[in-house]
């Protein structure tokens, strides 16, 4: 469990040595179950990123404390079993990669884990099969498309076996091929290993067990998919916009307010919703 | 016509055992004042063919005129076409350097010879066309605006060698919706109040469908559909097979086509689509 107990952040300006006391994220309480897949929603600026760091002790609270499993990331003796729990994938896949094959990137973790070599390589075959790499394993990273590098980097996350991933904007840079490369393989890793999806994608969150919202350094609204795509409102003042689907759903309820029973969030259910109703 | 390909190839590293063709035979004319969202998927051209309408790669067969001139590596006045046509690369923020937002700007202009008194005209109203106060942010470091700015802040500073179009490769990438809005607003605005005209690069039907007139689809550096954008974005399975994905209205008038409505595909908007549904499916079954 990850969990966020009335965490402050402000980032200080290192020249004139002066905190500048902006809310980054202001008295943030959250908590992250085991096997969840969580999706984080909030314009640029929300704070979103700057809590997915707090998730390994990469940022510590200014205020409030993180723990993960009952370990604080306060305590620099934690950080290590911290980090091998929390596996963190950013937003550019380029700054991510540093080795010259697929297989040796994906391999750099374990190696220095100092796992003995047929351990390395169980964990390379396993890592590469999930992200459906397995063919590129010799290939050079820069060779690769967006979605594919991506891929990589969550491989080299996997292969250190953590229990928690947490994807910082992973889908942003991409193209909408790449994106939806990435939100299948979440979606097949739902359920084997807790996932922390950031993104200011809504239509990313439609599979999720539950979503999130922030605003100004502030989590304000929590639910299931549905729950939060019938928020239309304060969606819009969230900066934030509803998948098109939903939209043309809600336009239609305004009219006939019977119509669904429920708010479709998908393609399919507004198809069938229609279809089957006759 | 203002931009024209006539049959234009391109490849890079000609000439080696790497070779690869970016462009085959391509053929296309730009209209002033038009806007047109260049489509397809990643490796298909697309940004190949952009660089083209500004001087920045030459074609290895084939013509490009620019204005009814034509651009050639030796004899072109490259100066006057790259301040005709202005290009914005893709993250263009990653490209900023001066230490204000004025010298970001105001720094195209300078080195084309603009006098002081002229300079801050023209930046105040590239800053004005992006929606950034030039009073508040003139003297601002630029590193330290949101990202969302910075991006703004790299398209005027392009604004300001007063270009007569702007091609853009991805100009939304990795902003929000929000940010997003800003953007495709002040384009419509540039195109409409100033005659700018446009040509926008995107992976995004849903994005072009806010700005463009026509849609070039790019396929292995080919052309391969062109055409108004309604008409290019109902045509879902062709579309699919160009590995470019049809917007989720189009996409959702389809399935319901399938399903025996006959629901018109060249819906751009929810609004559009819940209309179409309204008429074609809920009042069918009250009549």
């Amino acid at each position: 469990m990850i969990e966020f107990e009335q965490v402050s952040y402000w980032y200080s300006d290192v020249e004139s040595l002066l905190e500048i006391k902006d809310e980054v994220l202001n008295s943030v309480s959250v908590v992250i179950q085991k096997g969840e897949f969580v999706v984080l929603l909030g314009r640029n600026g929300s704070g979103k990123s700057t809590l997915a760091k707090h998730c390994n002790g990469l940022l510590i609270p200014k205020r409030g404390k993180v723990t993960i499993d009952g370990l604080n990331t306060m305590q620099a003796e934690n950080l290590w079993e911290i980090r091998q729990k929390v596996g963190l994938v950013f937003q550019n896949p380029d700054n991510q990669i540093i080795a010259t094959t697929v297989e040796e990137d994906v391999a750099f973790g374990p190696e220095n884990l100092g796992l003995p070599m047929e351990e390395i390589r169980r964990r390379l075959e396993e890592a590469l099969s999930i992200v459906d790499m397995q063919d590129f394993r010799r290939k050079e990273p820069h060779l690769l498309s967006g979605g594919q590098k991506q891929r990589v980097a969550i491989a080299g996350v996997l292969a250190m076996h953590p229990e928690y991933l947490v994807l910082d904007e992973a889908t942003s840079m991409l193209d909408p091929e790449g994106r939806g490369e990435i939100i299948s393989l979440v979606s097949r890793l739902k359920g084997s290993i807790t996932v922390f999806h950031i993104t200011h994608y809504i239509e990313e969150a439609v599979n999720a067990d539950r979503v999130m919202v922030m605003d100004e350094g502030r989590m304000v609204a929590q639910g299931t998919p549905r729950e939060i795509f019938n928020l239309r409102d304060q969606i819009v003042t969230w900066g934030l916009e509803l998948p098109q689907v939903t939209e043309t759903a809600w336009l239609l309820r305004e009219k006939y307010p019977h119509l669904f029973p429920t708010l479709p969030v998908s393609e399919t259910e507004l198809v069938d919703a229609l279809c089957l109703s006759s | 016509m203002f931009i024209v390909l006539d049959h234009v190839s391109f490849s890079y590293l000609a000439h080696t055992p790497f070779e690869i063709s970016a462009l085959v035979d391509v053929n296309c004319a730009i209209d002033r004042g038009e806007s047109v969202g260049i489509i397809g998927r990643t490796g298909c051209g697309k940004s190949t063919l952009t660089q083209h309408f500004n001087a920045l790669l030459f074609p290895d067969a084939g013509k490009v005129l620019i204005d009814g001139s034509e651009i050639r590596k030796k004899s072109a006045p490259l100066k006057e076409v790259r301040q005709k046509i202005g290009l914005v690369f893709q993250y263009p923020e990653h490209q900023i350097f001066e230490e204000t937002v004025f010298g970001e700007v105001s720094f195209g202009p300078r080195n084309m010879g603009m006098g002081e008194g002229e300079l801050e005209r023209t930046v105040r109203w590239a800053l004005d066309m992006v929606g950034l106060d030039f009073e508040t942010l003139k003297e601002k470091n630029p590193f330290e605006l949101s990202g969302g700015q910075m991006r703004r802040v790299a398209i005027a500073s392009i604004l300001s060698m007063r270009p007569q179009a702007l091609v853009l490769d991805e100009p939304t990438a990795g902003l929000d919706p929000e940010g997003k809005k800003m953007i495709f607003g002040k384009l419509k605005t540039l195109r409409d109040e100033w005659g700018t005209t446009l040509v926008i690069v995107s992976h995004s039907m849903e994005d072009l469908a806010q700005i463009a007139q026509r849609i070039i689809i790019m396929d292995q550096g080919k052309i391969v559909l062109e055409g108004p954008i309604r008409e290019i974005f109902s045509q879902v399975e062709k579309l699919e097979w160009y590995g470019v994905r049809p917007p989720a209205t189009a996409r959702i008038a389809a399935e319901f086509r399938k399903r025996g409505y006959d629901l018109d595909c060249t819906v751009l908007t929810p609004q559009e689509l819940a209309k179409e549904i309204e008429d074609k499916i809920i009042q069918r079954r009250k009549g």
